[in-house]
C-alpha cells in the first residue's frame, strides 16, 4: 500500500464503501471498493489513470474523491487537509474549488434549454472569480486553454456543438476555478473516434502546460495508455496492480492485467485473438467470493487463490495483489512501500 | 466468390414536412456495395453518418419518415435474386431471421423483463417457424450449449444476467434459425473490453457453425481489425473507401480513412495524435463538393464544387477523392 507522505496532493487511506442489496428479509453486503489507497504527488502534476471493468468500482472511487458519495471507512487528505466528511460550508467550498469534476456524457452534463456559457459565467461567479468585471476574461482563458474561445461559443446551444466541443467546455467550467486536480469519469467514451484524440490531447495539455494533475477514470487502455503516467488496475473494489502506465501494460504482470491487455481490439489487422477468453459472472457472486475475487476467471489459478485473500506485494516498484508473486516478491516488501509513490 | 447481398446506387431519405419546411437528411446517398457469401463486411464511419440507416435499409425496414429515394437491395439466396425494397411485408416477415438476422444497436435492451428467456425463445421460433414447444426449449438449450453459454440461463430473468450475457442471449436469440446474413449493429459498443471480445468470439462461433454471412457496423476500428475481412468507411451517407480490412489499417487512401487509423492510440506508442479538426456535417445541410473537404488538409478547388466519384484504385480497393484522380 502506498504510504502517506507529506508532500501528497491527494491521498487516498484505506477507502472503503459497503453497498448493501436487499432481497425480501435478507441482505447482501459487498464492497464497492475495498481498502483502496493511492496517492498523487504534490510537486509534480501527473494524470493517474484508473481502469477496470464496470463494476470494478472505479467510478465509486471517482464520487468518493469529488465527495459525491460517502465513504464507509476509510480518509481522503488534500493537501494534507483530512477531506473525508466535509460538513462545513466554506471547507466544501474550499474543496470543491480545488478539486473539479469532468463527467462521462456531456450533453447530460448541461441543460438543452440554457446557453452553454451560461455555466462558465455561473461557476466564475459561485467561486468568486469574477471580482472585478473580469468574468469574460477569465472565461475566454479557461475556453483557450481547451482550444476553444469564447468568441467561438457565446450564444450556442448545446445541440449546436459536437460532443468533443461539449466535452472541452465542461473541461473549460472545471478550470474556472483554477483547480489542482481534474477528477475525470470516462470522458471520452461518449465521443466519436476521430473527436475523443482532442480530449485526452486537453487533458495532457493540462498537466505539461498548466500542472493540472488528473485522476483519469477509464476502461479504455489504449487511452490511457497514452495519456497517463501511472495507471491502477482496478477489480471488483481492489487495486490489483498500480505502477507506471509503461510498467503495468507494457509488462503485466498481475493475469487479469494481462487478460484485459490481450483483449483489447488493436488497430492492426495483424494482430488478431487467437485464444479464448472466460468472462466473469454475475458481478455479485465474483465480489463475495473468498479468496482472490479473480480466481473464478484466473488461467494461472492455485489452490490458495480459493481461500486467501492476496496482500498487496511491491514488485519492481509497482504494486500488484497476487498470489503468484508471494515468493519474487517477499523480500520487497518492506523497503519498497514508498517506492511506488516517487516512481 | 457469389454475391449474397447487393445495393446498387441506394438512396435512402428521412423526408419530414412541418409547417411547410421540408427537411431532406440524406442518410444513405448512393451507395452501392455487393457483400460476399461467407465474409465478415465491416461498416465504419461516426455517429451520425448512415451506417446504421444503411442497415435498416439492407432489411428493408423503411418506414416514414426513412423513404427509399432511388434504388434496390439485391439479395440472392441461391435460387432467385430479388429486389427485397419490392416484396410484400408479409413475404419479408417469413424472411427475416431465418433468411437475414438483425442486431439492433443495444440490443441488451431488448429483452422483455417480465418474461422467462425460455419465453422469449419460444415466441420467437414460434413466430417463424412453429414447433412443439419441447422442441423449442431443446433447440434453445441445445443452441446455447452449442455456443459455450450456460443454458440455465433459459430459466433466468432479463435483470438476473450481466450486461454480456444478456447481449450474447440476444444474439444466439437472433441466430437460431441459422440465417444465411447476420447485420449487426454496434454490437460490442458500451461493452467493456473482455466482454466484446466474448462477444466477437460468440459472432465468429456462429459463423463458423452456420456459414452465415455478416455485415457488422461500429465505429470502433479495433474490432474491425480483428473480425472484419473487408472494411467499407461511410462520411456523411456516402461510401469513401473499401477495401480489404489491411489494405484499410496499412495504405488507406482518402484522407478521412487516413486520419481515422493515425489518431487512433495504440498500447506501445506514447507518441502525440492528432485529432481531425472540425465536426462530421449535418446531413441535412451538407458542404457543397466533396462532405469532407472542410476538414480535409488537402482540398484542393474542385473538392469545393464537385462530388468525387467512387472508383477503382485497385484491384478490391475503392476510394471516392479527387487525389486519385489528380495523381493519376
Amino acid at each position: 500500500m502506498e504510504k502517506q507522505s507529506n508532500e501528497n496532493l491527494l491521498s487516498i487511506e484505506e477507502m472503503t464503501k459497503v453497498f448493501t442489496i436487499r432481497h425480501g428479509l435478507s441482505s447482501t453486503r459487498f464492497m464497492a471498493v475495498d481498502h483502496v489507497s493511492l496517492a498523487l504527488r504534490a510537486d509534480i502534476p501527473e494524470i493517474l489513470a484508473v481502469a477496470g471493468e464496470s463494476g470494478s468500482g472505479k467510478s465509486t472511487l471517482a464520487y468518493m474523491i469529488l465527495g459525491l458519495v460517502e465513504p464507509t471507512s476509510g480518509r481522503l487528505l488534500f493537501k494534507n487537509r483530512d477531506v473525508t466528511h466535509l460538513a462545513a460550508r466554506d471547507r466544501r467550498a474550499w474543496f470543491m474549488k480545488e478539486v473539479q469534476p469532468v463527467f462521462q456524457d456531456p450533453f447530460s452534463a448541461f441543460s438543452p434549454l440554457k446557453k452553454v456559457e451560461s455555466y462558465l459565467y455561473e461557476t466564475a461567479l459561485n467561486f468568486g472569480m469574477a471580482k472585478g468585471g473580469n468574468a469574460d476574461l477569465h472565461v475566454d482563458n479557461a475556453l483557450v486553454t481547451v482550444g476553444l474561445s469564447l468568441r467561438e461559443i457565446k450564444g450556442r446551444f448545446p445541440n449546436e456543438l459536437s460532443g468533443g466541443q461539449m466535452q472541452r467546455v465542461a473541461i473549460a467550467r472545471a478550470l474556472i476555478t483554477n483547480p489542482s486536480l481534474l477528477v475525470a469519469d470516462e470522458p471520452v467514451s461518449m465521443l466519436d473516434a476521430s473527436l475523443r484524440m482532442s480530449i485526452v490531447n486537453a487533458l495532457r495539455d493540462l498537466k505539461v502546460k498548466h500542472g493540472v494533475s488528473v485522476v483519469y477514470i477509464t476502461h479504455d487502455l489504449a487511452t490511457a495508455y497514452y495519456a497517463a503516467d501511472r495507471i491502477a488496475i482496478m477489480l471488483r473494489g481492489w487495486v490489483v496492480e498500480l505502477g507506471t502506465v509503461q510498467q503495468v501494460l507494457g509488462n503485466p504482470l498481475h493475469p487479469y492485467t494481462q487478460i484485459l491487455k490481450k483483449s483489447i481490439p488493436e488497430p492492426d489487422p495483424t494482430k488478431k485473438w487467437t485464444e479464448k477468453v472466460v468472462l466473469a459472472r454475475a458481478e455479485t457472486e465474483e465480489f463475495l467470493q473468498a479468496g482472490c475475487k479473480f480466481a473464478a476467471r484466473c488461467p494461472r489459478v492455485m489452490d490458495i487463490c480459493k481461500q486467501v485473500v492476496p496482500a498487496d506485494l511491491i514488485l519492481d516498484g509497482r504494486l500488484i495483489k497476487c498470489h503468484l508473486y508471494n515468493d519474487s516478491a517477499s523480500a520487497q516488501i518492506q523497503e519498497g512501500a514508498a517506492a511506488v509513490t516517487s516512481d | 466468390m457469389r454475391t449474397i447481398l447487393e445495393t446498387n446506387n441506394l438512396k435512402a431519405h428521412y423526408i419530414t414536412q412541418a409547417f411547410g419546411v421540408r427537411r431532406n437528411v440524406k442518410a444513405v446517398d448512393r451507395i452501392s456495395l455487393a457483400v460476399r457469401e461467407n465474409e465478415v463486411y465491416g461498416i465504419a464511419g461516426e455517429s451520425g453518418c448512415g451506417k446504421s440507416t444503411l442497415l435498416r435499409v439492407l432489411l428493408s425496414m423503411v418506414t416514414p419518415p426513412l423513404t427509399v429515394v432511388e434504388g434496390s437491395v439485391t439479395y440472392d439466396d441461391g435460387v432467385r435474386k430479388q429486389n427485397i425494397l419490392k416484396l410484400p411485408e408479409a413475404e419479408l416477415r417469413d424472411m427475416r431471421w431465418k433468411e437475414i438476422s438483425y442486431l439492433p444497436q443495444g440490443s441488451m435492451y431488448v429483452l422483455n423483463p417480465v418474461r422467462l428467456i425460455r419465453d422469449t425463445f419460444r415466441d420467437f421460433i414460434s413466430a417463424h417457424s412453429p414447433m412443439p414447444i419441447r422442441d423449442m426449449d431443446n433447440l434453445a438449450r441445445q443452441y446455447l450449449r452449442d455456443l459455450g453459454l450456460p443454458d440455465k440461463v433459459v430459466n433466468s430473468y432479463p435483470h438476473q444476467l450481466s450486461g454480456g450475457m444478456r447481449q450474447r442471449v440476444t444474439i444466439a436469440l437472433a441466430t437460431i434459425l441459422a440465417p444465411k446474413v447476420v447485420l449487426a449493429d454496434e454490437p460490442t459498443t458500451a461493452l467493456d473490453v473482455v466482454v466484446q471480445r466474448g462477444v466477437i468470439q460468440l459472432l465468429e462461433e456462429i459463423r463458423l457453425r452456420s456459414r452465415s454471412t455478416m455485415v457488422i457496423v461500429t465505429h470502433d476500428m479495433g474490432v474491425h481489425a480483428n473480425f472484419s475481412e473487408r472494411v467499407a468507411v461511410l462520411y456523411a451517407g456516402k461510401l469513401i473507401e473499401e477495401a480489404d480490412t489491411r489494405t484499410i489499417f496499412k495504405n488507406p487512401v482518402h484522407p478521412y480513412t487516413q486520419h481515422l487509423i493515425r489518431s487512433l492510440p495504440k498500447l506501445d506508442d506514447k507518441s502525440e495524435r492528432v485529432s481531425i479538426p472540425g465536426r462530421p456535417p449535418a446531413l441535412d445541410s451538407l458542404p457543397g463538393g466533396c462532405s469532407f473537404h472542410p476538414r480535409c488538409p488537402y482540398a484542393m478547388d474542385i473538392c469545393r464544387t464537385e462530388i468525387p466519384p467512387l472508383e477503382q484504385v485497385e484491384d478490391n480497393h475503392r476510394a471516392a477523392c479527387f487525389l486519385l484522380s489528380r495523381d493519376r
